[in-house]
């Protein structure tokens, strides 16, 4: 049995069939987990200036580009297993570096508050032994994070739950469009305008406190008294409810309050996401958007949108990520207007623009370490197949030692 | 999928018999249930029947790859999310504390299971679908979101 990092389920019961160091067929994982685990088609080779090198020349040439900044920055570390992540924090410290990751504009605000326990929280087990109202709030699961429902939340038979989804629990689905998980959500799917979910919260709020609310009255109220009798509950938080709320999250908390058997769950997107806020909270306080200066300083302005905008940072390291295909437009003439060094195992857009690329072995496939899930629990990874190529942490090291 | 009507419109409805179902629409419907196939219906062999002959063929073609019960796994739509692996009532019978709840199979016993990033059907005369006490099931199809499995 191994772990699958194809998202942040981390999948740990997949079989794995080798034949000649390669993968020849993956059982029980998802299309998504699937494609992760067979590895890349096209993968990155070293290079300088887009002209092929060996690794060696690219790290010496990577650490000249760093130590020649005055403000370099390090991004990603998303897709790295946890003990790479350290490694980054250590080297991002080191040369007093940005240091940020897809999380600034993901779903950090929300792990920010979970991790300071401003919001109940479980783990995905507990879902799937106990709740029995589930709501997907801004989330489709289904295509986001494809075994979520069949292995922790709607689908599965639990402890207290074991009658099986269509008598033990009910799914409810509030999104801007009728998702692929709105679907399965059939008779309880609640429509809402884009950036509508502050109003919809309110008006939720008006119910649960035994008010008339003045926002569709008649699906509120039905909505509420489901609430209202769930047992164990829990929100899935998408991304699309963080976006809209992320001025205003207190909205959200009010709504926790007013619902005390319900959990907030992030839905976490890359495979170690929440590692990286953890590990820096831990390390910091803060889960992203940080500048090393001998102490760590947070601040928007050290968010990868506003160091391109604001011309903060003067070189970027980007390991395991790809800002190039998930930034607006733009930005990335910022971006590219600055020396890029790309850490990733595949040939990605940010790889093509970037000054030097320095391959790296597939975590979870090719090394091996832990990761946490969404929910917060640590799962091992396994090394599945050898490989030539260095893992995250040893070029992080090989950087640190270089610059 | 394809419907008896649809299929009947193709037919030469003369109503001749010569299959051994009594009508033409019968025929559609035998076609539609696998106990016919187009080559019985003689007149559509002949030349003016050419274009029809190859229509009904082109509409029975992905009923072909059915299983017996008439299942259809659409690869290309699958998204391996395991759905149908842990709702299917046969299948959380035969493995309780496997796929019963949620994880992966532990035995050889269960119809679904996902290969590759796609699901595959086997065991197939465990499904409630088959043999003498068939019952009419839709527990694989209801959670599929994107039609992956069909029943013909």
């Amino acid at each position: 049995m191994v772990t699958c990092t194809g998202c942040a389920l981390l999948c740990d019961d997949i079989e794995a069939i080798v034949e000649n160091n390669r993968i020849k067929e993956i059982k029980n994982a998802c299309r998504r987990g699937a494609a992760r685990m067979k590895g890349c088609s096209n993968r990155l080779v070293p290079s300088i200036d887009q002209k092929p090198t060996d690794i060696e020349s690219s790290i010496k040439k990577a650490a000249q580009i760093i130590r020649n900044s005055k403000a370099p920055m390090l991004f990603g570390l998303d897709n790295s297993t946890c003990e790479a992540q350290v490694k980054g924090i250590q080297f991002a410290k080191k040369i007093n570096g940005i240091l940020d990751d897809t999380s600034s504009f993901c779903q950090g605000i929300l792990i920010e508050r979970v991790l300071a326990q401003k919001f109940r929280t479980c783990s995905l087990d507990d879902i799937r032994n106990k709740a029995d109202v589930l709501v997907y709030w801004g989330s489709d699961a289904q295509d986001s994070q494809p075994r979520h429902l069949s292995r922790f939340s709607y689908f599965p038979r639990g402890e207290l739950r074991q009658r099986g989804y269509e008598e033990d629990r009910i799914a409810i689905a509030i999104d801007v469009r009728e998702s692929n998980t709105a679907k399965i959500c059939k008779g309880h799917f609640y429509r809402i305008s884009p950036k509508g979910d502050r109003e919809f919260i309110l008006a939720l709020i008006e119910a649960l406190s035994g008010k008339v609310p003045a926002y569709d009255t008649k699906k509120m109220l039905e909505l509420a008294g489901i609430l209202k009798k769930a047992g164990f509950g829990a929100i899935f938080v998408g991304i699309g409810l963080t976006y809209s709320i992320k001025d205003d999250f207190d909205v959200l908390t009010a709504l926790t309050q007013k619902l005390p058997n319900f959990n907030i769950m992030p839905m976490v997107g890359h495979y170690n996401m929440r590692g990286f806020n953890e590990t820096m909270f831990k390390e910091t306080g803060f889960v992203n958007k940080v500048k090393f200066n001998g102490k760590a300083v947070h601040d928007i302005k050290y968010s990868i949108m506003e160091s391109l905008n604001e011309k903060t940072a003067d070189a970027i390291v980007v390991v395991g990520s790809d800002p190039v295909s998930s930034l607006p437009g733009p930005v990335l003439s910022r971006l590219a207007s600055i020396p890029v060094i790309c850490i990733d195992p595949c040939v990605t857009m940010t790889s093509k623009i970037a000054a030097v690329t320095i391959p790296c072995a597939t975590s979870g496939l090719e090394s091996a370490g832990t990761a946490v899930r969404m929910d917060g629990k640590v799962i091992g990874l396994s090394k599945i197949i050898e490989s030539e190529y260095l893992t995250d942490e040893e070029i992080m090291k090989r950087l640190m030692e270089a610059v | 999928m394809v419907t008896v009507m649809e299929l009947y419109q193709l037919l030469p409805r003369t109503n001749c018999k010569k299959c051994g179902e009594s009508t033409c629409m019968a025929f559609a419907v035998a076609m539609l249930g696998r106990k016919k196939n187009v080559a019985e219906c003689t007149p559509l062999l002949e030349a003016n029947f050419k274009k029809q002959k190859e229509k009904l063929e082109s509409l029975l073609l992905p009923a072909a790859g059915a299983e017996e019960t008439g299942m259809i796994v659409h690869s290309e739509l699958c998204t391996g999310c395991g759905n149908c692996v842990v709702a299917c009532p046969v299948d959380v019978a035969n493995d309780p504390h496997g796929a019963g709840m949620g994880c992966a199979p532990t035995n050889n016993k269960v119809i679904f299971k996902v290969v590759d990033g796609k699901v595959l059907a086997s065991n197939i005369k465990e499904c409630r679908r088959f043999g003498k006490n068939k019952v009419l099931c839709y527990a694989c199809i209801d959670p599929c979101p994107t039609g992956a499995i069909e029943f013909v």
